[in-house]
């Protein structure tokens, strides 16, 4: 590289940052700067209204102020958010604000001087006001990397990003020798936050030395795993983040040609990830010649089209080559032989966001967080049987209890905590007493689960380890490609087991046949669907075998979750006479009332178990209960 | 049965909807994509013109349209119901929530209303486990969809169609 042409990197690069940082603290001088939180699970949760509450009361009020989507902080409990940075105040974050809400925050905060304290959820500043998210006790254990853009700049809008820092590392790898960015990712210790855990710059060294042109970088974003969104919110809420990661990458390993292999179910993120690429290259940071420099590299988006093997590196490449999406022998490993039968690098969303972080405060800081064999922070979707359910990144090493019971704030309801499914449909089950196992790659494989993309799904005392173990295997055998015998009929028949137990039926020495039929299908199968398919499964058994055996020689399902295994029962001596409501809400009508005596009863025939009369029914009479097997109920 | 009237017309309107593509084979889902896009779903005539586009054998474009869960070979309701079975969803109910969209729309998932109001399907996780369970109606996440949200979300499409009908008359 000539030495002429590296100088002018630097100097783009500030000019473009200075336009930036203009464009950013004009926006600051309004009367306030309204963001609201509308990725697409604040969507869902009207995030949307309240926009639009937000603009139409500000047009009636004549007050000009910025309305800006932006991403999602990761608070999801607290949908709708919006923040409301106001000079003199520190910015206010909002929680469940609807449009109403809104349109007081405009007359009285915003117009008037009073910040409606009864909608605060935190500052994300101190003060002394309001209380600030960083003292809440959930942040002593959380340290946000890669979601911190999230949530706090507008994604659809690139001099965000920038005027925040971004970018700068991308121009600080450009004045680097490859190798020598190689080094800094190899000195951190990153590992792939796909799952699996390979040494990301073991792999980048591969690809670099793999002989072939062109080379190709693909950022996997075919989040299929059901229950974990962290990459769906990463596109949503920070998508140049990725981006620069990407360019990064394709730099250090001599890459001209990218594509982010998406979900098409992600439509928002398709949409923020496309305009984000369109900006990146009007400012020269992707395309030819980037910044100026004589490195070029562009990316192409491509949706995926809703097929779970296609997260498998060496399907995914034949979906992009236009084929079903089935994998292939490895090796040859892609970085060597990939796309187009050339060197091609594939990393994770996350892996990805976090390589500007590294490239920026260097390997060393990076290194430092977290535990020695896995360091930096890890990301989980928290969701299910937990009160702050959201996105959350604490650095590795933190233990179950501490992101279930400090960052959660534990289980909803009063209820007990059973289990902790971590790793999606490749993962495991954990029960109570691994609370204490500090989260990394090797602890989680050790205790039967992984860390799997990240969704992180607590249960409590109302699921049955036996349906969720028959829930994954059903997903993982009907998304089966079919190539590997063991994978495509092990899997089914394991599941016929499981539903077969689901019912109460099957014998207790089909628990070993299924355990080794489990073990069975690891072996025989190609990719890391078929090998990890059992996971729930042999977890299940070994932690939870007593539920099976309650399920086979009792037709009880300790849990009363298995349909077929419980019946809904009024207590007559419970039942409040002149009361309605079980009758009214029954979506089969299947409730009727006692001809003499007036307390209701339940049609077992008609009843469809869809709980709806429970929840109905008022808490003081608490009149209906759930009986397993279904032979308790009094005749 | 489609007749060659509709024939020739989905044939056109697939040739127009391949313009911008170039034929390579790795174009084969995008294509794809946009002709579903465009038409609904993907008939056998619009499957047969794109293997004609990209000069491929038609039987590896109807063997990747059956691959992908996305592609549909039959015609969708105006109205998509996606009932979301991702872990959390199913945990807290997803599978009751099905129940109630089959029995009320009396059809099974895949499977469109007779009278092309609905189509019902399921997707493995839209990414909103804590609405959980979801079902996107019309590409919008609805959050806690309970048997009893089920019937408020269809008898919002009734009324909406009865106020359609009175303003039409």
């Amino acid at each position: 590289m000539k030495a002429s042409q590296l100088s002018g990197v630097a100097p783009t690069f500030q000019k473009i940052k200075k336009r930036a940082l203009m464009r950013y603290q004009e926006l600051q001088k309004a009367k306030a700067v309204i963001m609201v939180g509308a990725a697409t699970c604040g969507r869902a949760a009207g995030a949307l209204e309240v926009l639009r509450a937000f603009k139409s009361e500000l047009k009636k009020q004549k007050l000009d102020c910025p309305v800006i989507e932006v991403g999602c902080m990761g608070h999801c409990y607290a949908e709708p958010i919006a923040i409301i940075n106001k000079p003199g105040y520190p910015p206010i974050v909002y929680q469940q604000v609807n449009a109403v809400i809104a349109k007081r925050l405009v007359r009285e905060f915003i117009l008037g001087d009073d910040p409606c304290l009864e909608f605060v959820l935190g500052a994300l500043e101190e003060s002394e006001l309001v209380p600030s998210l960083a003292d809440f006790p959930r942040a002593k254990f959380e340290q946000k990397v890669i979601l911190k853009n999230c949530g706090h700049i507008d994604p659809e809008d690139i001099d965000h990003y920038i005027a925040g820092g971004g970018y700068s590392a991308l121009a600080k790898a450009l004045q680097l020798k490859p190798q020598k960015v190689i080094e800094e990712v190899k000195k951190s210790g990153l590992r792939g936050r796909g799952g699996a855990g390979f040494a990301t710059g073991d792999k980048w060294a591969i690809c670099r030395q793999a002989p072939g042109s062109p080379k190709y970088v693909i950022c996997n974003a075919d989040e299929g795993d059901p229950g974990a969104f962290m990459d769906r919110a990463i596109l949503e809420s920070d998508p140049h983040s990725v981006i620069e990661g990407m360019s990064i990458a394709a730099y250090a390993v001599g890459a001209n040609y990218g594509y982010i292999y998406v979900r098409a179910e992600y439509p928002l993120a398709v949409h923020r990830t496309r305009l984000a690429l369109r900006q990146a290259r009007k400012l020269n940071l992707l395309g030819k010649n980037i910044l100026g420099g004589n490195f070029s590299f562009d990316i192409k988006l491509f949706q995926g089209s809703g097929a779970f093997v296609c997260g498998e590196e060496s399907a995914l490449i034949a979906s992009l080559e236009g084929k079903a999406g089935t994998p292939n022998h490895r090796p040859p490993y892609p970085a060597i032989s990939g796309l187009n039968g050339k060197p091609t690098l594939i990393n994770n969303v996350k892996t990805l966001a976090f390589i500007r972080h590294i490239i920026d405060k260097g390997a060393k800081w990076f290194s430092g967080i977290g535990t020695k064999n896995s360091p930096g922070t890890a990301v989980f979707a928290l969701a299910g049987k937990v009160v702050n359910t959201g996105l959350i990144e604490v650095p590795m090493g933190t233990t179950l209890r501490q992101v279930i019971f400090d960052v959660g704030s534990g289980i909803p309801g009063g209820k007990s905590f059973k289990a902790v499914q971590i790793g999606g449909p490749s993962g495991g089950c954990l029960p109570k007493s691994a609370l204490d196992l500090p989260i990394d790659f090797d602890s989680l494989t050790e205790a039967g689960a992984m860390m799997g993309s990240g969704g992180m799904i607590v249960l409590d005392e109302d699921d049955c380890m036996v349906e969720i173990a028959r829930y994954f295997l059903e997903f993982t055998q009907r998304e089966s490609c079919g190539k590997c015998t063991f994978c495509r009929l092990g899997t089914k028949q394991m599941l016929e087991t499981l539903s077969e137990f689901t019912r109460g039926k099957g014998e207790i020495k089909d628990l070993d046949k299924l355990s080794q039929l489990a073990e069975d299908v690891k072996a025989g199968s190609l990719c890391g669907l078929g090998r990890t398919a059992p996971n729930p499964v042999l977890t299940n058994l070994r932690y939870f075998r007593d539920e099976y055996e309650a399920h086979i020689k009792e037709g009880r399902c300790p849990a009363l979750m298995c349909q077929e295994l419980i019946a809904f029962y009024i207590i007559p001596e419970k039942c409040e006479l002149t009361c309605d409501a079980c009758v009214g809400t029954c979506t089969v009508e299947a409730i009727y009332s006692h001809p003499k005596k007036r307390y209701k009863i339940i049609d077992q025939e008609k009843c469809v178990k869809c709980g709806t009369c429970l929840t109905s029914c008022p808490p003081q009479y608490n009149a209906i209960v759930k009986l397993s097997p279904p032979s308790e109920v009094p005749k | 049965m489609t007749n060659a009237k509709e024939k020739t017309k989905i044939k056109e309107q697939t040739r127009r909807l391949l313009n911008r593509f170039s034929r390579k084979r790795g174009n084969l889902i995008p294509t794809l994509q946009r002709v579903q896009a465009g038409l609904g779903y993907l008939p056998r005539e619009a499957m047969l013109e794109v293997a004609r586009f990209l000069d491929i054998p038609e039987v590896d474009v109807y063997g990747v349209v059956t691959f992908y869960n996305q592609f549909r070979l039959n015609p969708p309701g105006k109205h998509s119901i996606r009932v979301c079975l991702g872990t959390a969803c199913h945990m807290k109910g997803g599978y009751i929530t099905l129940d109630a969209w089959k029995r009320r729309l009396k059809i099974d998932r895949g499977q469109t209303t007779p009278d092309r109001e609905f189509d019902l399907d399921t997707v493995a996780c839209v990414g909103c486990c804590v609405m959980a369970p979801v079902t996107v109606v019309d590409d919008k996440p609805e959050g806690q969809v309970e048997p009893t949200k089920v019937d408020g979300i269809l008898l919002s499409f009734e009324r909406e169609r009865k106020k359609r009908g009175k303003e039409k008359r």
